[in-house]
Order: C-alpha cells, then structure tokens, then sequence
C-alpha cells in the first residue's frame, strides 16, 4: 500500500474519530443504545455544507453543525425522558425525523463543497505541511476534543452523566436527576457525531444525504475494535481506545477495498464485524456492552425460567 | 423528625395485580431514634421505606420530614436529606467507577452538580480517614474500581457513602441480608458506630429479630400494610425472639411458619 492510503486511513480515522467519540459517549459512558448517530452525522455534514455555501467561515459551520447535533440530541432524550419512549425507538424517531429535515436543510440530495473555501482547503494551502495538512488539522481537532472530554468526565456533572450509565438507581439516590444527566450525555454525544459530520463533509467536499446511512455500527465497530487493542482500564484508556479504534477501523476498510471487495459489500463487513464481537464471551466480558445484550440475555433467561417452571409442572 | 401521617399506597389499583402495601400507616419517628422495621414478606416494611426516600408517590397521606412537608417532593430533592443502602450490594455502588469517584458522588449528595472538578485533594485526604475507620484497607485503594471488590466491600462502602454528606434521616432495606454471616456482622457493627458516631436518625429494616431487637431504640412490627406493634423502652427490653414470634402468630391468625424468620430467630 502506498503512503497516500496510509495517510488516507489515518486522516478517516481522526475524522471519523469524534463521531465514535460520540457513540462512545452514548453507548458505553451514559450505556444508552442511541440511534440518533445516522442522521445526526449527516445533519453535522448538510448544516455544514449549506452553511458554507452561503458564504461563512467554515469553522462556525463547524460550531453550527456541533449546536445543531446537540439540539438533535436533545429530541431524543426528550422523547424518552419526557414520553418515555423506549431509549432504541426514541433514537430511531429521531433518525428518521432527521432525513426529511437534512432533506430540508441541503435542497437536494447532494451538495458539493468543491469550488467553496473549506478548513482543509485552507491546511492544503500551507506548502511547508505538504501532504501532512489534513491529517495534522484531524489530530489538532481530535487532541482538543478528546482533552476536553477527558477533563468534562471528571468534573461533578461528567461524574454524575458516568454514574447514571453505570447505575441510574445509585445516583438518582445521591440527588441526581437521571433525566438531565441523559439530555446531557445525549447532547454532548449527537453534538461529536455532527462534529465529526461536518468534518467529513469538508474533507470529501460533500455532503449526501445517505452519508449517516450504518454510521451507528461504524462507530460501534469501532469502539469494539479499539476497546480490544488498548482496553478500558482507565478513564485515559478508554478515550484512547476510541482513537485507535477509529484509525484501525479506516485501515481495515481501505485495506479491504484495496483487496477488490466492492465498496457497497462494507456495511455487511461492519455488520459481521460487530455481531462476531458481541457473540465471543471473551470479548463481551472484556468489553461488556450491556445495552446491546444484557437486555436480549434477560429476556432469555426469564424465557429459560419460564420453560423451566412449565416442565416441572408438565 | 420524620412523620408518616396515615399514608396509603395501593400498586395497580383497581387490577387484577391490586396489590395494597400500606393501609394507613402513622409513624412519629424522634431525631436520633433508630427504628428497626420487621414483618413477613409483603407487609410493606420496603414499601415504607420507599415512600419515605420517595421512590413511590403515596396515595394518600403525609410524609413530613424536619416539619417539612415531602409528599410531593421528587426522590432526588429528597435525596439530598436522605441517606439509603439498599439490600443488593451491587444497587448502591457504581462498579465502573473507582472508590473515590462514588464517593466524591456521595459526598455531593443534594447539592447541583457543576462544571467543577469531580473530586479535590482534601476531599481525598477525608475518603482516607472514613475509609480507614471501615477497617477494610480500602484507604489504600482509592483508584480501584468498585467492581472489583467483594460485596461486603461494597456494602460498607455504600454504608459510607450514605453517610458521608450527613443525612437527616438514614435508611437500611436489609442491607446486611444479602452478605455471609461473618461478613453480615462487620457491616451492621459499623453501620451502628457509623449512626452512633453522627447520631442519625434511622429506619432499618432487617429479617432477623434479634437483630432487630439488639440494634437501636425502637422495633416496629408490620403486617399487611399495617403497624402492629411499636416496642420501646423498658418494654422493648424485656421482649425476646420467642415473644416476637408469638406476636407474630396472634397478628396473622395462624401459626408462624415463614422459613426466614424462624431461622433468623433461632
């Protein structure tokens, strides 16, 4: 493989790194199977695309996209805080909701980013960088991002947003309103994904209404993948598993495609990939996604119990 | 200090699951009294330390605390004026975080929680000098998740972290049921010097008589969502296991035969 696609899956995985950042946060932090990602992703990349088409400084795209993501979040948060909708089904209102309005907000299906001033654009223009630009701006975003998250998880409210995921009982005991901790978290979590959205948007010069589309199981992938290689131990660990995560998760894809799978065989990959993951016992002790099985394996038992009961009785 | 005035709560009221947990009960609870609460299954001792923490809304009927009227008070405003350790090892801890994060948690039970750091240097210093007195060697292992400990482990940490922020009133849902025997004993002999030493005001409730008979002041007996016997004093002094069991007869009109309480007192 030649430098440039090294360099391709490092840029990819930086910038797709705050959109597992936000899965990370959702999934595993506040351990809230939120389906909002899809279209949140692609929200980030049609705000971002309008927005600069309109003439504006791309960095407040970015500050746009990341606001509305947040407000994205929030809707889904609302929806099970407030109407207690099912913590999956609230996620996935909002996803769908989202296709007509980034429908709305783009005009069309596709917008294109390529004679517009972009924050890449503006990294490729520095010669001295060379063809280090955009993967030095995706790290410079990831390193803020990351540290600010790092430091946002230990203040009182991170804490409380950590212990609501970890035992919402716990906490609601110790005076925390769980309902709040969840509109946070989900805002913080949809705001990453549409960070990472307008970043990608940029990057490519587009922005398609189909983007968002498996962008749940990508990050899921992800988070598997980096979770595995670095562990969790650590608060650090973790966020640092992301990262790595991301940027593997990329090499993987291209290294795929350079192997000559068609590109629209990735979504199966990615699915076979996560399911492979959540079925070794090894690999789900270690990681531990209890939103994605705890509650099947409950319905599982309770079904065994009941067989059980019936049989002894029969 | 905590007042029960003829609270009712009925779960699926008017269902074919009708199930009434609290017909009516009065409680008058002193600043400093520690009540223990015994009763078979479903007589309503969980549900009426429930109603107290606020976990379930009352039918009807007043729940008042410091002459401060919470019936309608959400669980977590209450939380700030109420400590809990709840029967399962496992509900009271946040096993993926460390020793000193749930506590540093506990320590701000009540208060807003801010964009401020989660845990300071002399709040560490404080987690060392309450987790010495647990005796445990927990001092040591302030960044160890709580995960990895063992259940009593956690349950003297729970007892800690229910108090740490001293609360106006503590609550024990059997929270030593669920431990061995040895282990059972360490965690309820600090959770009486942990009460001993702030004086708090506690309502536990235990399926051991003895228990209920040798800790704190007071011993309540329930029965179908009602109190059927409230012992302090000399009287309290002078009553046995043997005298409990039978008070337990007369109130169920038959002979006491639940498993769990007849070994308890054995």
């Amino acid at each position: 493989m030649s430098l440039s696609i090294w360099l391709g899956s490092l840029e990819q995985g930086l910038l797709w790194g705050a959109m597992v950042l936000g899965v990370y946060m959702t999934f595993r932090v506040l351990d809230y199977p939120d389906l909002t990602v899809d279209g949140a992703f692609t929200l980030g990349a049609a705000v971002t695309a309008q927005y600069i088409l309109l003439g504006n400084n791309p960095w407040q795209a970015v500050l746009g996209a990341m606001i509305c993501g947040a407000l994205a979040g929030l809707i889904t948060g609302l929806l099970h805080t407030g109407l207690r909708v099912a913590p999956l089904l609230s996620g996935i209102l909002t996803m769908i909701a989202l296709y007509s309005i980034n429908l709305r907000i783009m005009g069309q299906a596709n917008l294109s980013l390529l004679r517009e001033q972009t924050i890449f654009t503006q990294v490729r223009d520095i010669t001295l960088l060379g063809p280090w630009g955009p993967v030095l701006l995706g790290l410079m975003v990831v390193i803020v991002v990351v540290g600010l998250l790092y430091f946002f998880l230990q203040t009182e409210l991170g804490m409380s947003v950590r212990a609501t995921g970890d035992n919402e009982q716990m906490i609601r005991s110790l005076g925390v309103n769980t309902s709040t901790m969840k509109l946070v978290g989900l805002a913080i979590g949809n705001a990453l994904v549409a960070l990472s959205g307008s970043l990608v948007a940029q990057y490519q010069g587009f922005a398609d209404i189909g983007m968002g589309i498996g962008m749940i199981i990508a990050g899921l992938a992800s988070v598997i993948i980096g979770e595995a290689l670095v562990g969790n131990h650590t608060l650090f660990r973790a966020l640092l598993a992301v990262i790595v995560g991301s940027i593997v998760y990329r090499t993987v894809i291209s290294l795929v495609l350079q192997l000559g799978m068609p590109a629209t065989d990735l979504k199966l990959l990615t699915s076979l990939i996560v399911v492979v993951a959540l079925a070794f016992p090894l690999v789900r002790q270690r990681l531990g996604f209890r939103s994605l099985r705890l509650r099947g394996e409950q319905v599982a038992e309770t079904g065994q119990c009941a067989q059980d009961l019936s049989s002894r009785r029969g | 200090m905590l007042k029960l005035d003829n609270v009712h709560k009925i779960f699926h009221p008017g269902g074919v699951n009708e199930k009434v947990a609290l017909r009516g009960v009065t409680l008058h609870v002193r600043p400093g009294d520690v009540v223990t609460i015994i009763g078979s299954n479903g007589a309503g001792k969980s549900t009426l330390l429930n109603v107290v923490a606020g976990v379930y809304e009352v039918d009807t009927g007043k729940v008042i605390l410091d002459n401060q009227d919470i019936t309608r008070w959400p669980e977590h405003i209450r939380a700030a004026h109420i400590g809990r350790v709840f029967q399962d090892p496992l509900r009271g801890t946040a096993a993926s975080m460390t020793i000193e994060e749930n506590l540093a948690l506990a320590l701000r039970r009540g208060r807003p929680r801010r964009l401020r750091r989660g845990i300071t240097q002399a709040e560490r210093q404080l987690f060392k000098e309450r987790l010495a007195l647990l005796g445990l060697g927990l001092e040591d292992r302030l960044t160890t998740r709580v995960g990895l400990l063992s259940g009593g482990q956690r349950q003297a940490l729970t007892v800690l972290m229910a108090t740490i922020a001293t609360p106006k009133i503590l609550l024990l849902d059997e929270h030593t049921a669920a431990l061995d025997p040895r282990t059972a004993a360490t965690v309820l002999e600090l959770t009486e010097r942990i009460i001993a030493r702030h004086r708090l005001t506690t309502l536990m409730v235990t399926h051991n008589l003895a228990q209920a008979l040798h800790t704190g002041n007071r011993t309540v007996m329930m029965h179908e969502g009602r109190i059927i016997l409230d012992l302090y004093g000399p009287e309290r002094e002078k009553t046995t296991v043997a005298d409990l069991l039978k008070m337990f007869e007369q109130a169920s009109g038959n002979a006491f035969t639940y498993d769990r309480v007849l070994l308890s007192g054995s």
